[in-house]
């Protein structure tokens, strides 16, 4: 995830208690609050870290602009970094808007496992808005397979599930309920 | 272009998705069924998120030291500025879908029209919460579907509901001189160029949910200036409560 986003010090630059190598470590560690088997860097959350003075700047974009999460987000960035020596200051970025199109194939592994189906592939153009209401659960042509018994006879039950992010699913083969990750 | 303008601009958006927030979480925890629970409070909580980007940004531009909370909970009613739809009570599921429905379908287009803006914060905002109402659009067009036609009962009531809220659902698109202004300086959409698509659309969910559409287009105005129905007051009472009664409490 490092190499898509800024990353212009080097570690032998850094002042900092620690290099932005470990600073990246460090935040691959802090978990999603609500979906706890991926990190915010395995989300796309943490869009770059940057050298400020004695400490770092962490660019983070949220993912929801509701999401209550976000707030314990910011302030487990600055906790998980202090308890490395580093000293963060959190940067809240809205554009270019979050997407899932940034998750990495190994969080969307992990969410199956987890018994989320991951997401679809997301809009075509980050922030294209489709201004006739068509979200991407019924825009693409993608099926959402059980994360369960990989049955691809699956039915929406609703757009909103038990968070902002995710949709519920129905398997018609095991009946089972279950989240789908919404493209995003 | 002068900044009154675009705070007054931005109050709109904020204010809007801050009253149907509040609206919506007045259903939470007796939904119809669980699934519509958790559907309302989602919508409300994007709503709530969005409201904050909103209001934050129209704090900074008025420059007078108010942040997103001194906007949402130390204004009286006549400061508001949300269209009169939004803050119509919740009433019976039906005219709370109609509601949503006629009002997502406006979002979601000044929202798209928004994301062109010059004003660089203006556009990320709706970029973001362009995405959030694309979801929103889906579902209430298919709850106005579902309902529409449904039993004689839901189709009696989803009828009933449109009918009713009609005459609050063509404010968005009547500009006036700060709509005119902001366009002009090419930071707000042209609101009159939203009604065609935006007719076209809510017409051909109405076919589907063999509702008819209404033939009266009065549109009763008055929420973008300030002058509301009775039903804001009540609402901000509640809303307001606790940093009236106990002014900086924080939690």
């Amino acid at each position: 995830m490092a190499g898509m986003v800024d990353d212009p010090v080097t570690i032998e630059d850094a002042r900092a208690g620690a290099g932005l190598a470990a600073v990246w470590r460090a935040l691959s560690a802090i978990p999603d609050p609500e979906i706890p088997v991926v990190s915010i860097v395995d989300l796309g959350m943490v869009r770059g870290v940057a050298r400020e003075g004695e400490g770092v700047v962490v660019r983070v974009t949220p993912t929801y602009s509701g999401c209550p999460a976000t707030d314990l987000i910011v302030r487990s960035i600055v906790e998980g970094l202090a308890a490395i020596g580093v000293r963060a200051r959190v940067e809240i970025a809205l554009a270019p808007a979050w997407t899932t199109d940034w998750m990495s194939e190994d969080a969307k592994r992990r969410l199956r496992e987890y018994g989320i189906a991951p997401p679809g592939s997301a809009v075509p153009g980050r922030s294209a808005i489709d201004v006739r209401g068509i979200s991407p659960l019924r825009r693409s042509d993608v099926t959402v397979p059980c994360p369960r018994c990989n049955s691809t006879r699956t039915r929406l039950t609703a757009q909103f599930g038990s968070t902002a992010c995710k949709a519920l699913y129905r398997c018609e083969d095991c009946q089972e309920p279950f989240d789908y990750f919404k493209p995003h | 272009m002068n900044d009154n303008a675009r705070f007054e601009f931005l109050l709109r958006m904020g204010d809007n998705a801050l009253v149907l927030a509040q609206r919506l979480s007045e259903w939470v925890g007796k939904g119809p069924v669980l699934e519509e629970d958790i559907a309302l409070t989602n919508v409300g909580l994007d709503l709530i998120g969005q409201a904050r980007m909103w209001l934050s940004y129209a704090g900074e531009v008025e420059g007078a030291g108010r942040d997103e909370d001194a906007l949402a909970f130390r204004r009286d009613q006549h400061g508001f500025r949300n269209l009169l739809l939004v803050e119509q009570p919740n009433g019976d599921y039906a005219e709370t879908t109609a509601r949503q429905f006629l009002f997502d379908r406006w979002h979601l287009l000044a929202l798209g029209a928004m994301t062109r803006s010059r004003d660089e914060r203006v556009a990320a905002i709706a970029a973001k919460a362009g995405k959030e109402v694309a979801y929103h659009v889906e579902r209430s067009s298919d709850w106005v579907i579902r309902l529409g036609d449904g039993t004689d009962e839901s189709h009696a009531r989803m009828q009933r509901a449109i009918d009713g809220l009609w005459m609050y659902a063509g404010e968005g698109f009547l500009p006036d001189a700060t709509d005119d202004a902001m366009a002009e300086a090419g930071i707000g959409p042209d609101l009159a160029a939203l009604r065609a698509p935006w007719r076209e659309g809510v017409a051909a969910v109405l076919a589907e949910a063999t509702l008819a559409l209404p033939a009266d287009d009065f549109a009763q105005r008055g929420g973008r200036q300030g002058r509301h129905t009775e039903h804001l007051g009540h609402l901000l009472c509640e809303m307001q409560f606790l940093q009236r009664a106990y002014p900086d409490a924080r939690w």
